[in-house]
């Protein structure tokens, strides 16, 4: 369905841990997946599996990314297939190995074969700026810089991008390099408000690269990997929604930012609020 | 909330210094790794010269590099020691970039990063 994608290999990285790459990349899978892309998004975050997890599918691994770079399974027999939304896939990792199971070979190879039959490849990231993380984003068109509006988080992030820029396959091949878009996760926007907590505008001065969307901090998120659904299946939530728009920006379509002002409150909630 | 608090000066948001002390540093660590390889080691070696006559501490040496659309600056900031009376001093190599994006320095080093190059 729709057109070949120009980009279809898609990081989501990061630097700093624990930010918002996996639950956007379960996210942003099912959102593609849900747009009638074929979609399949592989955990590069060997010994820490956990997109599973956020996925729900853990009870139904049995071979993993690493069995098929050491041509232990076929991939068809490690990729699993969603049961909720058609056309998404998850390739989970092994929870026992370590990164240097993680070959630029055998990475090569299970992309490629992937790419002849997925729109979108979609590859969550480990944290950190070692093996599994110059892996993940090393066969990339387009990277999704997850940040948290938080000084170290953002200073990671530029660091990211200077990886990006010096040791990405598209940077040693002297290519087109690779495009970035910044997704700005668990945004407080009374924090903000407050002057306690880092502007939308702020970060984006200082990484100086596109907003794909601003997600904000939202209780649908635990909730939601509480029961292993992508957040963005959560559709009254403004977590899932924010994806959405997110997913369509990616698509090229213009969709204003929302989540991004504090929520009007009641008279009510306000006395709620100052007496609490 | 106290009358007094109207008359005591609002303290500086936070998340306004968060974003100072981030300028400050990413400057710095993008001007390390974004500049062209050979930095490092012009760094080193126009200390080595200036360390033949002027004590100067390593750590208080800056070297950056610039890039305006019209413009690249290269730009040497030293402190000096305090007897000195100065307390830095500054050098800047400044030259109009040509169209074709051959910037460089006087003496015919290639200014272009690799980054550049790549766009070419
Ligand atoms: N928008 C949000 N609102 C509230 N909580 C969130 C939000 N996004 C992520 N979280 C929470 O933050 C935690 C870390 O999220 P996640 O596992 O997606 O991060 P990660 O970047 O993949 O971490 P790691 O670097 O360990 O792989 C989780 O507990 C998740 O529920
Ligand atoms: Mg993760």
């Amino acid at each position: 369905m729709g057109e070949a994608p120009l980009s279809k290999i898609i990081v989501m990285t990061s630097g700093k841990g624990g930010v918002g790459k996996t639950t956007s990349s379960a996210a942003f899978a099912t959102g593609l997946a849900l747009r009638g892309f074929k979609t399949v998004v592989i955990d590069f975050d060997v010994g820490l599996r956990n997109l599973d997890l956020v996925m729900g599918c853990e009870r139904r691994v049995v071979f993993d990314f690493i069995n098929v770079i050491n041509g232990e399974a076929k991939l068809s027999q490690a990729l699993i297939k969603d049961k909720r939304i058609d056309n998404l896939y998850v390739l989970p990792t092994s929870q026992t190995r370590d990164k240097d199971a993680l070959t630029a070979a055998g990475v090569e190879r299970v992309l490629n074969e992937l790419a002849k039959d997925f729109d979108y490849i979609l590859c969550d990231s480990p944290a950190g700026i070692e093996r599994g993380a110059l892996m993940a984003l090393y066969f990339a068109d387009h990277a999704i810089i997850v940040t948290n509006p938080e000084v170290s988080s953002v200073r990671d992030s530029d660091r990211i991008l200077g990886v990006l820029a010096s040791r990405s396959r598209r940077a040693e091949q002297g290519l087109e390099p690779v495009t970035q878009q910044l997704l700005l996760t668990r945004y407080d926007p009374e924090r903000v408000e407050r002057g306690e907590m880092l502007k939308v505008d702020d970060v984006l001065e200082i990484l100086a690269i596109p907003l794909l969307g601003v997600i904000p901090e939202s209780q649908a998120v635990l909730r939601a990997s509480n029961v292993g659904m992508p957040v963005i299946l959560d559709e009254s939530s403004n977590a899932g929604q924010a994806y959405t728009d997110a997913v369509g920006r990616f698509l090229g379509e213009d969709i204003e930012h929302r989540f991004m002002a504090p929520q009007k409150k009641g008279l009510f909630s306000r006395f709620l609020r100052r007496s609490a | 909330m106290s009358i007094f608090s109207f008359f005591r000066s609002a303290p500086r948001p936070s998340a306004v210094q968060a974003k100072e002390r981030l300028q400050i540093v990413m400057a710095h660590e993008r001007a390390g790794r974004a500049g062209p390889d050979y930095l490092p080691m012009l760094q080193q070696e126009l200390l080595a010269v200036i360390a033949k006559y002027i004590d100067i501490d390593q750590n208080k040496v800056e070297v950056k590099l610039d890039r305006g659309s019209d413009c690249s600056t290269l730009e040497l900031n030293i402190e000096l020691p305090a007897r000195e009376q100065l307390k830095s001093a500054m050098a800047a190599v400044r030259k109009p970039e040509t169209k074709a994006g051959g910037d460089g320095l006087k003496a015919g080093a290639p200014l272009a990063s690799s980054e550049d190059k790549k766009r070419h």
